[in-house]
């Protein structure tokens, strides 16, 4: 048993979605999701502990040899991602009855869930993966339900959000595609193992430029990287509370690990980063994203559409993270993925809980809510102070390291930067608590009730991890710290 | 170089034709079937790559030592219905959307969606 685990990781979700068809009552297909993505969750703690332990697991999915069969490979860097993803997927998934009572017509409930379930099984599966060929497959399954889960929103935007993001998905998607069948020309091999091993020997020839460049471009609009995000605050603003709470704690996060690891793993440092001045351009588009977002954050009405930048300008730090090329700065990358989950995943569950009780995420709605759902709200106040790093948070772990990489490189301007760009979030987060607690409510006569259990139990819990994490960095900065040496150590 | 390279020049075209069309048109019809011819290039592309000169299909049979390449083929295999489902969830939006909006040209759903946050601003300030 202990052996499957990599695919089971992937395949419990897969079997568990069509199975919800069959049950279809709403309170039993969700606790039948919560169970699936709980027993991922826990499979990927097993994985992690493993790999932690013994090092890299290699899995042959049917008993096929690694360069021909496809093979899963779990090492730190992907048991670490499985655990961000599977955890905040559980715990987003327990509030999501209650959540989509109010906002998806009953009829579509199971639909809802058989969904959530795919798009969960496609980002395990990424993740999970060895094979390249296999990342594009379980990319479109991911995708493929977002869209259908975007377009489940309550207003006609929706669709026309969910619209948009298919064609700049799909794009996406196929440049991928066709990076990865350029390489397959010139090695043919897909298994990403195998294609480290053979690629430098053809690494001079233009293909393999071609194929850099068009898979670089391809996840980077997945990404959602600065200025390839339009499609993101319509999408994260418009979709079902609940999909947005998932998607802004994982998708892009998964994005940013096939970046680490194609220029890492398949492409190699020294390719990635010497033959190609991506590290110039990356840094240069990062910082450009911390600003150009975080500064259109401060001027959103839609709380939503402010967090949704915000999220858009955290992907720049992890990118300026990324774009120092040394184990610190990726250490940075990697926890601020981490951190980013939690978070995110915080505020937009509190947020689904506004709208449970509000209707809505108006900014001019969020009068006195201070005083009438304080927990709810003193999650968002937590979530914010760790968006903008303040100590004790995990916001301000993952700045700390960001910040000394930076130093230790000798690049004081950008750390300067950072910082200034850390003062926006300030600004923005500002602005909701303002509005929350020190304005009186529109109309008095409307009680606003506390969100129910269901909600705040999800909801302090990334609250209090936000905590924990942020005082007790043993676990996210010890697994950060490994994965970033394994990439550069054995680097291929 | 024209000729020995004619399958390769096809992909090109057609990809360049496909993504104009994508980004060019404002009619969303007209953009999902940019997006397939765009997809369809890629498949080409691997497709024939996958061909080896003189070689046939990979099926064993005496007299024969030269085969093509079939894991391109069944790669695209799987890219097709990957394709496929893109385009009907694509189409499938784009009823919904001529539903509620009445339209499937951008510029209209656009300005459809400015004049309605236009409204909502007016309507806070005159609360």
């Amino acid at each position: 048993m202990i052996v499957h685990l990599p695919i089971l990781q992937v395949i419990i979700p897969l079997m568990a979605a069509p199975i919800c068809l069959m049950l279809n009552r709403a309170k039993l297909v969700w606790l039948f999701a919560l169970l699936a993505s709980g027993l991922a969750f826990s499979i990927s703690i097993l994985l992690l502990q493993q790999v932690m332990t013994s090092g890299v697991i290699s899995y042959e999915l049917g008993g096929w040899q690694a360069p021909w069969g496809i093979e899963y490979r779990i090492d730190k860097l992907n048991a670490f991602l499985l655990l961000i993803i599977s955890g905040i997927s559980t715990v987003v998934l327990v509030a999501a009855q209650t959540s989509i009572e109010k906002e998806i017509p009953k009829d579509k409930h199971t639909y809802f869930y058989v969904l959530y379930l795919l798009s969960l099984t496609g980002m395990l599966g990424i993740v999970a993966t060895g094979d390249a060929f296999n990342i594009f497959v379980f990319l479109e399954i991911s995708s493929l339900s977002a869209y259908a889960l975007i377009a489940m929103g309550q207003k006609r935007q929706a669709l026309w959000a969910s619209y948009q993001y298919l064609i700049m998905g799909t794009i996406g998607a196929t440049f991928i595609l066709i990076g990865i069948g350029l390489m397959y020309q010139m090695t043919g091999t897909l298994n990403m193992q195998d294609l480290s091993q053979r690629l430098p020997e053809v690494a001079q020839t233009r293909t393999v430029f071609v194929s850099f460049a068009f898979v670089i471009v391809g996840v980077c609009l997945k990404l959602a990287m600065f200025p390839l995000h339009l499609w993101l605050p319509n999408a994260y603003a418009y979709a079902p509370s609940i999909v947005t709470a998932f998607f802004a704690a994982t998708a892009t996060k998964v994005a940013v690990y096939l970046l680490i690891r194609f220029t890492f793993s398949v492409f190699g440092l020294s390719f990635s980063f010497t033959t190609i001045p991506l590290q110039t351009l990356f840094m240069a588009l990062g910082l450009l994203g911390i600003f150009v977002a975080s500064t259109t954050a401060i001027y959103q009405s839609n709380v939503k559409h402010l967090f949704a930048y915000s999220s858009i300008a955290q992907i720049g730090y992890m990118i300026v993270g990324f774009s120092v090329s040394t184990v610190a700065g990726l250490t940075a990358t990697l926890l601020h993925m981490f951190n980013h989950a939690l978070m995110k995943g915080a505020i937009f569950l509190a947020l689904a809980a506004v709208i449970y009780r509000v209707g809505n995420v108006e900014l001019k709605n969020f009068r006195g809510l201070g005083r009438q759902m304080p927990l709810t709200m003193a999650a968002i106040v937590i979530g914010g102070l760790s968006l903008i790093g303040v100590p004790l948070t995990v916001g301000f772990v993952s700045k700390w390291y960001l910040l000394t990489a930076l130093v230790e490189q000798g690049w004081w301007p950008i750390a300067v930067l950072i910082l200034l760009g850390s003062m926006l979030a300030v600004v923005y987060v500002w602005r909701v608590i303002e509005v929350a607690y020190f304005k009186e409510p529109l109309d008095p006569s409307i009680k606003v009730k506390e969100a129910p259990m269901s909600f705040l139990i999800p909801i302090w819990t990334l609250v209090i991890a936000n905590i924990y994490f942020g005082i007790d960095t043993r676990l996210s900065v010890q697994v950060a710290e490994a994965a970033a040496q394994s990439l550069f150590g054995v680097s291929p | 170089m024209l000729i020995g390279l004619f399958n390769d020049w096809i992909v090109v075209i057609l990809m360049m034709i496909g993504l104009y069309i994508v980004i060019a048109h404002g009619n969303l019809i007209k953009k999902l079937i940019g997006l397939t011819i765009f997809q369809t290039s890629v498949f080409i592309f691997y497709i024939s790559m996958a061909k080896v000169d003189g070689g046939t299909a990979p099926i064993l049979a005496d007299g024969i030592t030269q085969y093509s390449n079939p894991l391109p083929h069944v790669l695209i295999l799987t890219a097709i219905v990957v394709g496929i489902a893109t385009t009907a969830l694509g189409l499938s939006l784009v009823v919904r959307i001529k539903e509620t909006y009445n339209s499937i040209e951008e510029e209209e759903i656009q300005q459809q969606d400015n004049e309605e946050q236009l409204s909502m601003n007016k309507a806070e300030e005159n609360a």
